[in-house]
């Protein structure tokens, strides 16, 4: 559990020497247990009381990095069940397992079409994270196929051993890619740790049940393996639900450090539909690493807005800049439509007009990434914020009419909006919907 | 050291809301469904019964669709412009179980079908399909508060449920439902304070609680999905907790959002159906209990992952 701000203060010399840069002891206490100081500020903490608020300040659930370079995947380091009491913090990396008993062209191919799954939505780019490779067969055709998986993608790799003489020689190969290697079984803890610690891995581990998990991760951090994620097994998908959320609630509830890592699942359907939907689920409930082997974009592309989605910071909705966008061919005849700068509204408005076809002007008024009616509720979508927006994006030079488009919901502003920017108001529909036939009959 | 597992123990139960009622019950439905009553989070059945799995709901319009995508509208290309025929499809090609019946032709943009003109149908409807039946007005505020109680009447005793009620325009619906034993849909717009505070106002008329699911409005995936999907959690955690005013099941309109994606339309076949499954398959996590769909695949394909989803062993 976290310590309050008076636990911390009990912890702490009590002198109010201000050197922290706060006027009391208690003041940085207080601080301290909202994060918003570090312990390195006081230079008069007794050892003890510092290695207690050191291992405070760790986070819960375990940071772990997996790949490198543009790559890099950082997962772990939530603090929350649900989004809205704060955020998801680290989007879930999204991976695809490969058997190594493919064919060589066959894996070639399929390396190209994962390297390939790279979408932009909402102005931010969407990208999948890792490649799995399983071994099936013996050592030699393992290694071959680590070398061609690694020569042909820079996304992070799992290495899916049978043997730790056939991991042992595939990481030799993969030497500076920081790797996530998967349990080999039957191996004990001291074996599996030393390789770690040699190559620099993170490791998967996985146990029946919660107890020999825990006694499982303490082991392997007693013996310096700290970069540990947890496979979350089951029998049903209820089950795995039931795991993820047990791991997570242990963690940041009881602070129980020996479940404090990223949790993983694997999905086993072929369908790509119910591959897609049961990962969806895990997405959504707090795996750290979700594994398909589905690489159709159309299955990717959903399971990555999900994730988009989900992981999005509730309180700072995705904004874009606010300024003056023409959609096409424009010429200052273009119609001139004006929305918020909240990402969703705007791409939407965007889609709409791509889809009438017709080049127009989309102006993008600064609302703070509020939406139309959340944005004119809270004033910051008025005739005022418009009109100053028109001037300083130039609206009035680029077309030779002066006719402004506003969104339904806003439709009683129109008068005074008219008094305001001198510009004609016509009100658009209410639902960017109806944009492409509203521009046609214009 | 065995680990101490963290159960929670709610004080709350979601009501049940029961849909179709047979001619035991005083209807002509083959069967009633009955949603909601969970008394835990989405598949945490250690926490507390969940006895009632979601629902999904196939929609069919009493006019045929005139901004359909072609991805969607080619399913029933051979029955859009007949609803017995659309229904029927439903039935015998996708083993529907419950039908959402929309009657976008009184919409004054569309055909303007007057009241009585559409009651008729419904009437027809009920005599030709034997379902449970979620009926929905044309959109238009005004001429749903002529409509819907129109309808409700000439769905007498089946235990439909009918809708959809806003803050502005609950009280003519409220009254016909309670009239004629029918539940309602309340929908607030991606709000909790205004989904309780509707949720008290329809109580306010009679209409028991137990009559009421929850529109909680949503966005397809990739056009605000988020929001709803954490309102909807802030409103099961809250009912719960203990508080009866928000502790109704959810209705989601999962088709009529997703298929207005940029996604759904990009001529990809299965992009649109994916689309659609994922809305869906996330928002069940957010604690959905009834997804009403459109296209016959991503319904078919959202039931049979429900079934393993809640699946006890």
């Amino acid at each position: 559990m976290a310590l309050s701000g008076l636990d911390i203060y009990k912890l702490l010399p009590k002198t109010n020497c201000r050197e922290c840069g706060l006027s009391t002891c208690l003041a940085f206490a207080m601080q301290l247990a909202k994060k918003a100081a570090g312990i390195d500020k006081c230079p008069y903490l007794s050892k003890e009381s510092k290695a207690i608020l050191e291992s405070q300040s760790q986070p819960l659930i375990r940071l772990v990095t997996l790949g490198s370079g543009e790559d890099k995947l950082e997962i772990g380091n939530e603090s929350v069940m649900f989004r809205h009491e704060e955020k998801f913090h680290h989007p879930c990396g999204i991976g695809f397992i490969i058997e190594d008993s493919l064919k060589d062209d066959e894996i070639r191919a399929r390396i190209a079409k994962i390297n390939a799954l790279k979408f932009e939505r909402v102005g931010q780019r969407l990208e999948v994270n890792l490649v799995a490779l399983e071994q099936k067969g013996d050592a030699a055709r393992f290694i071959e196929s680590v070398k061609l998986v690694s020569g042909n993608t820079s996304l992070g790799l799992v290495l899916m051993g049978w043997d730790l003489l056939s991991l042992k020689a595939a990481l030799d190969i993969l030497k500076g890619r920081r790797v996530l290697i998967y349990p080999v079984k039957g191996e004990d803890a001291k074996a599996l740790a030393e390789l770690t610690k040699n190559y620099n891995t993170a490791l998967v581990i996985s146990a029946e049940d919660l107890d020999t998990l825990s006694a499982l991760t303490l082991e392997l951090n007693n013996l310096g393996v700290s970069d540990l994620i947890i496979d979350v097994k089951g029998e049903t998908i209820p089950e795995r639900i039931w795991g993820l959320t047990q791991i997570r609630r242990l963690a940041l509830k009881k602070g129980n450090r020996n479940l404090g890592y990223p949790a993983l699942t694997i999905v086993n359907e072929s369908d790509p539909f119910e591959e897609a939907q049961e990962a969806a689920t895990y997405i959504a409930k707090y795996s750290g690493i979700v594994l398909i082997r589905g690489f159709q974009p159309y299955e990717v592309l959903s399971l990555l807005t999900l994730r988009q989605n989900i992981y999005t910071d509730p309180q700072k909705p995705l904004q874009i800049e606010p300024k003056l966008y023409p959609v096409g061919q424009v010429n200052d005849k273009s119609p001139v439509l004006v929305t918020t700068n909240f990402s969703l509204s705007y791409f939407t408005v965007l889609g709409e007009v791509e889809a009438s076809k017709i080049p127009s002007y989309i102006v993008s008024v600064d609302t703070e990434g509020m939406s139309v009616l959340t944005a004119w509720a809270a004033e910051k979508f008025t005739p005022r914020s418009i009109a100053d927006s028109l001037n300083k994006f130039g609206v009035k030079e680029a077309v030779v009419h002066n006719r402004l488009i506003i969104p339904g919901y806003v439709a009683v502003m129109s008068g005074e909006l008219e008094d305001e920017s001198g510009f004609k108001v016509i009100v658009g529909p209410k639902e960017a919907a109806g944009i492409p036939a509203f521009l046609k009959n214009l | 050291m065995a680990v101490q597992l963290m159960q929670e123990k709610w004080q709350g139960v979601i009501s049940t809301v029961t849909i179709g009622a047979t001619k035991e019950d005083g209807g002509s439905r083959s069967s009633t469904i009955k949603i909601g009553a969970e008394e835990s989070l989405p598949c945490l059945f250690k926490e507390g019964a969940i006895p009632n799995k979601p629902r999904v709901a196939f929609e069919v319009w009493d006019v045929p669709p005139v901004d359909w995508p072609r991805e969607l509208s080619q399913e029933f290309s051979d029955s859009l412009n007949d609803p017995f025929v659309w229904a029927g499809k439903c039935i015998k090609d996708y083993n529907a179980e419950l039908i959402c019946l929309r009657l976008q032709g009184a919409h004054p943009d569309y055909q303007d079908k007057s009241p009585e003109e559409e009651a008729a149908f419904i009437k027809e409807f009920i005599r030709r399909v034997n379902l449970p039946l979620i009926i929905l007005g044309c959109g238009d505020d005004a001429k749903d508060n002529l409509l819907l109680p129109a309808c409700s009447e000439a769905a007498r005793g089946e235990r439909c449920l009918i809708g959809n009620a806003t803050q502005e325009n609950y009280k003519a619906i409220a009254a016909s439902a309670m009239a004629d034993g029918h539940s309602i849909i309340a929908e607030s717009p991606i709000d909790v304070n205004i989904a309780k505070q509707l949720n008290i106002l329809i109580c306010d008329t009679g209409l028991p609680l137990e009559r009421i699911v929850i529109d909680p409005t949503i966005g397809a995936l990739g056009y605000g999905l988020e929001y709803a999907y954490s309102i909807m959690e802030r409103a099961r955690l809250a009912a719960l907790s203990g508080d009866k005013t928000l502790a109704s099941p959810f209705i989601c309109f999962v088709g009529q959002e997703a298929w207005r994606a940029k996604e759904a339309k990009s001529g990809e076949p299965s992009q649109g159906v994916m689309w659609e499954v994922i809305t869906a398959a996330s928002l069940i996590q957010a604690g959905a209990d009834l997804l009403v769909m459109r296209h016959p695949d991503a319904a078919v394909k959202a039931g049979k992952f429900i079934d393993k989803l809640f699946y006890k062993k």
